[in-house]
């Protein structure tokens, strides 16, 4: 049997809107993943360990505050440094489309904005997942 | 970057590398060839870290009071690891790990090491492979390897032996000595912690639980009983002290190997249990012969006895079950 998809969800940052990263949490687990949820006021140094101990298959971080041209790239710089820069960043919130562009030439995978069904966010990770897991 | 190799793994375990920590755990997880590889080379390593298991019902501050004791082992210089465990779902296999929300301090800490694990079918507290998940800990030099259950009732007991040192966490309003005195959770204790000790009620249940460990003296040794309020960080220093002095106490004379032999006992027979298991009821044939039982059974005519036996007799001919690799 292929091995569970293992998820971290995190909040980073001051942002302390947690709704819909708790119903994403949900629907991610109703999918049969295993999800880890950090909780509130994550700083990127605690996701990125976070990330390191529970060898996830993908970070995806829930901003709604505006920080997020900050928080994805410096989790990402992070990711590099620790050696774990082929596992999938991704995330969402509220976050303008020409941002979600700019982060995806950084080395950010698909985000999701408002309105997103949670079966494209689950059927995402179902495809992108494996097709990483051939270079970790 | 790139693929850890075995090699890779086994050197960065030892050494405390986070990211081959987190990689071996995966890997234990999987229970497969590659596992048991794994944990032979790491073998050497293995065996000095006091294993301690925190369990009690949902809701008594299991994950807190996990956090609030790292702490103050932290601050004895103490290397720490934490298996956190939650329930996988029994529907969709998914599981919800929230044990890091509660362990903040224990998460900002780099040096520890702090893993959650989804139970995955098992219900004894623990996932099929905490053990393992420890061994890893245990070869990366961790002093002391914290397991935090899923919390558990009156019978889900599998903590107590795959431990050095039980905890059971109780709450003031747990339903006072009627519960209590129910078997199990109260026999696995080497420890008791009332946690939640700023809420009305609590020198009472300390004070029945003092009353009740009169009769759980195992080994000359009386099950203490200790108040703790995580939130007002009352209590805490006295646990760690408890959990070092018991520590002392194991390693005089032979407990600690006979603890071990018996861990290693049960673990074997695990093994061999799930294995043969597994084996035995996806043989050709078996389902059927389960269907067709089960229909003689609905007919009314032979009990539930006869029907296994003769389940059993159908079957035993068919089923070859040479090794349990």
């Amino acid at each position: 049997m292929a091995r569970r998809l293992k998820i971290l969800l995190a909040k980073a940052g001051l942002d302390g809107h947690d709704r819909g990263v708790k119903v994403v949490a949900r629907a991610l687990r109703d999918a049969g993943m295993e999800v880890v949820y950090t909780g509130l006021h994550q700083t990127p140094e605690q996701i990125v360990n976070a990330a390191l101990q529970e060898d996830v298959d993908a970070v995806c971080l829930s901003i709604l505050s505006g920080a997020h041209m900050t928080l994805f790239p410096r989790v990402k710089e992070l990711m590099d440094e620790a050696g774990i820069g082929d596992t999938l960043l991704s995330g969402g919130g509220i976050i303008p489309d020409d941002d979600m562009e700019e982060l995806q030439t950084q080395g950010v995978g698909r985000l999701f904005g408002p309105g997103s069904s949670l079966k494209s966010i689950v059927e995402y990770f179902e495809e992108e997942i494996p097709r990483r897991r051939e270079l970790r | 970057m790139g693929r850890l190799t075995l090699d890779d793994l086994v050197e960065g375990v030892v050494a405390g590398d986070r990211r081959c920590l987190g990689r071996a755990i995966t890997t234990v997880e999987e229970g497969d060839e590659t596992s048991w590889s794994l944990l032979k080379r790491l073998s050497p390593h293995i065996g000095s870290a006091l294993r301690v298991g925190i369990t009690g019902p949902p809701g008594a501050g299991k994950s807190t009071l996990a956090d609030a004791l790292v702490r103050e082992l932290r601050t004895r210089d103490l290397g720490v690891g934490v298996i956190a465990v939650d329930p996988s779902s029994p529907f969709t296999g998914g599981a919800l790990l929230g044990d890091r929300v509660r362990m903040l301090r224990a998460t900002e800490d780099p040096e520890v090491f702090v893993r959650s694990m989804a139970s995955r079918g098992c219900l004894g507290g623990l996932a099929r492979t905490t053990q393992e998940a420890a061994d890893v800990l245990d070869a990366a030099g961790k002093d002391i390897v914290l397991f935090e259950t899923v919390g558990v009732g009156q019978s889900e007991l599998t903590v107590a032996s795959a431990c050095d040192l039980t905890i059971v966490v109780l709450v003031p309003e747990a339903g006072g000595m009627v519960q209590a005195m129910k078997a199990g959770v109260m026999e696995i204790a080497d420890m008791f912690v009332v946690n939640k000790a700023d809420r009305p009620g609590a020198d009472e249940m300390e004070f029945q639980l003092v009353d009740a460990s009169r009769y759980l003296i195992s080994d000359g040794r009386r099950p203490p009983v200790l108040k703790t309020s995580a939130l007002k960080d009352e209590g805490l220093a006295a646990l760690a002290d408890e959990v070092l002095q018991y520590r002392e106490w194991l390693h005089q004379g032979d407990r600690l190997e006979l603890r071990r032999k018996a861990q290693a006992k049960t673990r074997i027979r695990e093994l061999v249990r799930s294995a043969l298991e597994e084996k035995f009821w996806s043989q050709a044939g078996v389902d059927e012969s389960l269907s067709v039982a089960a229909e003689t059974f609905r007919q009314g005519e032979q009990s539930l006895l006869e029907v296994a036996q003769s389940f059993w007799l159908s079957v035993r001919e068919q089923i070859a079950v040479s090794d349990i690799s």
